[in-house]
């Protein structure tokens, strides 16, 4: 623990430029996860304790598709897809029937599907260690600005991640079918009296928090390697990211995450060990002082 | 109200279970059983406490394995470091179980009933994490190695393993003894009202996050008894003890074995351990069977095997509330 060494990288530009920009990948990555789980959360009132395994089968559907391929774009729009679709399967036989169970049921349905899919991954691609590697088109010298380095990549992942978030704002906001996804998450039944299928809401909106998992699993493939086992860590950082910003708000996902990942990339600067520890005492923070999350009106 | 005769009784139960263990290793000398016994003490007290929670309480926590690991670390590095007595590092491990479930319930317990299972998630992993990263004391995912120390204390010798059984026995069906007063003692039942209806508790008078707090700190307690029962067991300590497999099994022990009876957790404990001695011996893909089986059961029978047994001979009784 050297908290000097912080104190240091924060009166330094390169140092500052460096680790923002690792920051903001983080928090882009960690933004379509949240969104996701914030949405499902929102809308169908359930949380989906296997998010984080969507993730990690979108890493891995990437990975197939662009070994097939060789293409980076096509494998993530079909890691998406392909997500997108098992979710769609996924809600429709397992979380459906677990709607109006208790809490018990709907831990233990997820807890059995992180188990199954975490040992298929296993079978399919094998227990040990996988990775993309940097995609040709990205294998550019990295960027420097005032001293520090970016790495192109970056730049094509915080794109990408705006891109989707804009998109997400947009069709939320701006297009009937946010109105109606908006309208179930107030009030379903008065939403389902006016003679709108609630349950092709639900299903939807799942299957678009699938899609997002899956695509983030998808983008991160080049940075990160994969691993059976790999969706529970993010599950718990998206959690903490929804806490944060308020359960239930797409926006509030989108400072969480930021702020999660500027702590992840500073924290560990000055307290390699102990950067869970930080995101933990960040939580805890905003449940104490707006029990919430930063974004909410309504209380936990 | 006459609470001698109830209290009696439970006594009598405890008694007769403990004689019968006792008698276990002379009816058969097979090491299998012994260590299958002293497994299922450890795990039937964990799944018991957690369902003070789950079942008394109605809170579903899903990191209870955080006591559990907790306590198996607690009680090992005081034998480890400090060599005190057993006695006084199994006392040392409750007590510290105690106050980190006092620190997280303090935070936890007035979160609505899916923040709440998140939470105490997102907390098992940072405990997890920090066992991790805190090499220098814990060795990290190594685990506590090297063994713990055993010395006799008042003529019991627990390197002995016909010494180590009884003791194991004894302490495992004390703690289960305990709870199973203390759910039956005024305060399980105020915890039951909390759960059935927190809103009129709170107009008898009955401080609900007091209540649900104590019971908190009271199930970490006892599940650092069984985690010590483990690091006993194992001579050791792992990272994996505290692993959120760990809480899910837990719950699943107490949804398979049945919520609503004492015994029920016990009775899941028993079977997932058999199930997972199987299992183990023919694959590796260990998830893939539980998962299964677990969805078979949160699924298909949605309730546990003494739920069965209790619709079947007491079909007049309600089974909704924990007895």
């Amino acid at each position: 623990m050297n908290p000097h060494e912080l104190f240091n990288c924060v009166t330094s530009m390169s140092c500052i430029v460096t680790q923002a920009s690792t920051g903001l990948i983080i928090g882009a990555l960690l933004f379509l996860v949240a969104a996701g789980l914030t949405l499902i959360f929102g809308v169908l009132r359930v949380i989906n304790f296997a998010h984080g395994s969507l993730y990690m089968l979108g890493a891995y559907f990437g990975l197939t598709v662009y070994r097939m391929t060789g293409s980076y774009l096509l494998a993530v729009v079909i890691a998406g897809l392909g997500v997108a679709l098992f979710s769609i399967v996924f809600e429709r036989f397992f979380i459906r029937r677990i709607y109006d169970a208790d809490v018990l049921m709907q831990l233990l349905v997820c807890y059995a599907f992180i188990l199954i899919l975490d040992d298929v991954v296993k079978l399919v691609w094998g227990a040990e260690f996988l990775s993309m590697g940097m995609p040709e088109a990205f294998q550019s010298p990295p960027l420097m600005l005032g001293g520090g380095i970016i790495p192109v990549f970056y730049l094509v992942l915080v794109a990408a991640a705006g891109v989707i978030a804009l998109a997400l704002w947009y069709v939320l906001k701006h297009t009937r079918i946010g109105k109606v996804v908006r309208a179930a998450a107030h009030n379903p039944t008065m939403t389902s009296t006016l003679g709108l299928n609630t349950q092709l809401i639900y299903a939807g909106v799942f299957a678009c928090g699938g899609l997002l998992a899956g695509m983030a699993g998808a983008l991160a493939a080049p940075v990160r390697s994969m691993s059976p086992g790999m969706g529970f860590s993010i599950l718990i950082e998206s959690f903490i990211v929804t806490v944060i910003g308020g359960m239930g708000s797409v926006s509030g996902a989108l400072v969480g995450a930021l702020l999660i990942g500027m702590v992840r990339s500073f924290g560990s600067i000055g307290f390699p060990d102990f950067v869970e520890v930080l995101t933990f005492l960040a939580m805890i923070l905003i449940l104490v002082l707006r029990p919430g999350g930063l974004m909410s009106r309504r209380h936990a | 109200m006459n609470h001698t005769r109830p209290f009696l009784r439970e006594l009598i139960v405890a008694v007769v279970a403990l004689v019968c263990l006792a008698l276990i290793p002379h009816l058969t000398p097979s090491k299998l059983v012994s260590d299958f016994v002293i497994r299922l003490a450890a795990f039937g007290v964990f799944a018991t406490s957690l369902n003070i929670l789950i079942g008394y309480g109605g809170m579903v926590s899903f990191g209870h394995a955080m006591f559990f690991g907790g306590g198996a670390y607690a009680f090992g590095l005081l034998m480890q470091k400090t060599g005190v007595p057993v006695p006084v590092a199994l006392l040392g491990a409750v007590l510290f179980c105690a106050l980190l479930g006092f620190v997280i319930g303090a935070i936890c317990v007035r979160l609505k009933e899916i923040y709440f299972a998140f939470l105490t998630l997102a907390f098992a992993m940072l405990v997890y994490s920090v066992i991790l990263s805190w090499i220098s004391l814990t060795g990290g995912d190594q685990g506590l190695v090297g063994g713990i120390p055993k010395p006799p204390f008042l003529g019991i010798d627990l390197a002995k393993s016909g010494h180590f059984y009884l003791f194991t026995c004894v302490v495992g069906v004390v703690c289960l003894l305990l709870m199973r007063l203390l759910m039956q003692s005024p305060f399980g039942y105020t915890l039951r009202m909390v759960r059935d209806d927190p809103e009129r508790a709170r107009f008898l008078g009955v401080d609900v996050w007091r209540t649900r707090l104590y019971a908190f700190v009271l199930a970490a307690a006892f599940a650092g008894v069984a985690g010590s029962i483990m690091a006993l067991f194992v001579s050791g300590a792992y990272p994996e003890l505290s692993y959120w497999t760990m809480s899910g099994e837990a719950i699943f022990m107490i949804m398979l074995g049945g919520l609503h009876v004492f015994v029920g957790p016990l009775v899941g404990a028993a079977l997932l351990l058999m199930f997972n001695d199987v299992v183990t011996r023919f694959t590796d893909l260990h998830g893939l069977a539980l998962g299964i089986i677990v969805l078979i059961f949160a699924l298909g029978f949605r309730r546990g095997v003494t739920d069965f047994v209790v619709r079947r001979f007491r079909p007049a009784r309600k089974p909704e509330n924990a007895r």
